[in-house]
């Protein structure tokens, strides 16, 4: 171990048990706010989880992760990582915590009278880490995030995604338990965005790191997370796997947010287009979920066969969360009223995700 | 050297202008160790500093406020007991060192304060992230990435000081400013004045071209 942090080798003894970020009630409300911040927020994130928490800009996100290393101090609740409660430190032992709690930033924050190097070393020369052991990290990490080439250049001189490439090996220099990305693609186009989440999930497999993210997009939680939240109104509204949250958004504002980035939606006019049912027949807009073992199966033509429906593919498409894909399609299904039951409940037999669908419905 | 002026003249200019350096160098040398220290208390007692302290903050501010609105002319003679306390005298260069250095000062604090306060409220954010203490935030961080608008803070400072030292005569402080008004305009030598005005302007075009060259080189914006 390159640095005294008691927390970490504490959280390592400790083991898959003990959470590496645990919120506990937290509430803050700015003075003159018609609002609190954060209303009553309890998260936990476990050692080696990507963990990301989604929400509208004022939906108290960054107070939220600002609270994890108190550079927010909350009104009420607690703070722990790597098993430290940090509210209940003082000065000095919060600036030891923080050394092991990394940070990256939106806008980078990038010292502009420091090189690269001069950068990446701050936080060991803040922490009392000799120069030689400070050159011998920062030449460790520079390969680590693709800027070897760039040790001696001023921030000035780099692109966007190059700052943020500075801005992740500077978090990362002091071998912090947890990462904290504080929208930290959210300043970046949309190529170097992808490029960047890349180097999060590459870094993340290849050092284990656990890492809570703050995002207002989609795609950075749906690349890169295990587990979301959805925080709106400074509470979470809604939490879980990132696949099921995707797969079976329950709340509104979920729905919207996962309709970013997979279609659920039956675009307008569609259903006007829809032939009518004949007589004896009715039409139900169904949404089909594939996952799992049955998204290779033909399931379509078999319950048409079996139970004699008309089935029309409004909009379908594959996609993949992490690496676990999954199909979702429209159907109109033309029938007589006890057959298109009957297939709907086949199919549900078989593990699909079957539900009526409204025109524009989420 | 200087044909048009009698020899006598020559060597009085050549003392005058080692007097207005000796004043300005003096002057602007205390304001910066003094000035820097203020700034920074300015900056880290303001709301939302390092150590926010209002009932610091505000008199100094006020203070430096008072000290900058009084005009320097009245300020070297209200402060004349404390020139002679610190001086020993109340005369000449030494002695008006003091009230340049004092309104130097209250000026180049609120300049480096302005320029402190140009430091992306990110990047102290960051360094707090990182678990940098309150001085390593202000040496590591404050002082450097607003070294740039420190330097140019010094620059104006020091043309300033050329300017004030011109009144330093009033008490007998001599410099370049005192020499034209004395021999230029008293005596009805436009020479004299002449030769003081350009050599004042070539003085500051010297500085404030150096100032910005320093400037150019630190600026890694």
């Amino acid at each position: 171990m390159m640095l005294d942090q008691p927390g970490i080798e504490a959280a390592q003894v400790a083991g898959a048990a003990q959470p590496a970020i645990r919120l506990t009630g937290l509430r803050r409300r700015f003075p003159g706010a018609p609002a609190p911040a954060l209303d009553g927020i309890s998260l936990e994130v476990a050692p080696g989880e990507v963990f990301g928490v989604i929400g509208r800009s004022g939906a108290g996100k960054s107070t939220l992760i600002r609270c994890v290393n108190l550079l927010e101090r909350p009104d009420e609740g607690r703070v722990e990582v790597l098993g430290r409660d940090l509210t209940a430190e003082d000065e000095a032992g919060l600036r030891t915590a923080r050394r092991g709690i990394g940070m990256v930033f939106q806008h980078f924050n990038l010292l502009a009278s420091r090189t690269v190097a001069g950068n990446i070393a701050f936080p060991l020369e803040v922490a009392g880490i000799s120069r030689a052991e400070r050159e011998a990290r920062v030449a460790e990490l520079l390969p680590l995030v693709g800027l070897a080439e760039k040790r001696d250049a001023w921030p000035a001189q780099l692109s966007g995604g190059q700052k943020q490439r500075v801005g992740i090996a500077r978090a990362l220099a002091s071998r912090p338990g947890v990462l904290l990305c504080d929208e930290a693609t959210s300043a970046l186009d949309p190529e170097t965005t992808a490029e960047i989440l890349a180097l999060l999930a590459d870094l993340r497999q290849r050092l284990r790191l656990t890492i809570l993210l703050i995002t207002h997009e989609m795609a950075v939680v749906k690349v890169l997370c295990d587990r979301v939240a959805v925080l709106e109104a400074g509470r979470v509204i809604e939490q879980g796997r990132v696949f099921d949250v995707f797969t079976r958004p329950r709340a509104a504002t979920t729905r919207r947010f996962v309709s970013e980035v997979i279609g659920h939606d039956v675009p307008a006019g569609t259903l006007a287009a829809l032939p009518e049912p004949g007589p004896e027949e009715v039409r139900r807009l169904l949404r089909v979920l594939f996952a799992g073992p049955h998204s290779t199966r033909a399931v379509i033509s078999e319950v048409s066969r079996r139970f004699g429906l008309d089935l029309n593919i409004v909009s379908g498409r594959i996609d993949a969360i992490g690496t676990q894909p999954f199909g979702i399609m429209a159907l109109a299904a033309y029938g007589p009223a006890a057959a298109v039951e009957a297939g709907i409940a086949w199919m549900r037999g078989l593990g699909l995700s079957v539900d009526d669908l409204a025109e524009g419905e989420g | 050297m200087l044909p048009w002026l009698p020899p006598a003249l020559q060597d009085l200019l050549i003392d005058a202008a080692w007097e207005t350096l000796v004043m300005v160098g003096a002057a602007a040398g205390i304001a910066v160790l003094a000035g820097l220290p203020l700034a920074l208390l300015l900056h880290a007692t303001a709301p939302g500093g390092l150590a926010p302290h209002a009932t610091l903050n505000r008199p100094l501010g006020l203070v430096i406020n008072a000290v900058r609105s009084t005009p320097f002319i009245i300020l070297m003679v209200a402060i004349v007991p404390f020139t002679r306390l610190v001086a020993g005298t109340s005369i000449g260069t030494g002695a008006a060192v003091v009230p340049l250095a004092l309104a130097a000062i209250a000026f180049i604090a609120r300049l480096f304060e302005n320029a402190l306060r140009e430091v992306d409220r990110g990047v102290v954010e960051a360094a707090r992230a990182m678990g940098a203490t309150r001085l390593q935030i202000v040496w590591k961080v404050l002082v450097p990435e607003a070294l740039p608008g420190l330097l140019a803070a010094v620059t104006v400072t020091l043309v300033s000081l050329v300017g004030y030292s011109a009144m330093a005569g009033a008490v007998g402080g001599g410099g370049l400013g005192d020499l034209g008004i004395r021999f230029g305009y008293q005596r009805f030598m436009p020479e004299v004045m002449a030769t003081v005005v350009v050599i004042l302007i070539l003085f500051v075009q010297g500085l404030q071209s150096l100032g910005d060259l320093l400037v150019r080189r630190l600026s890694r914006r």
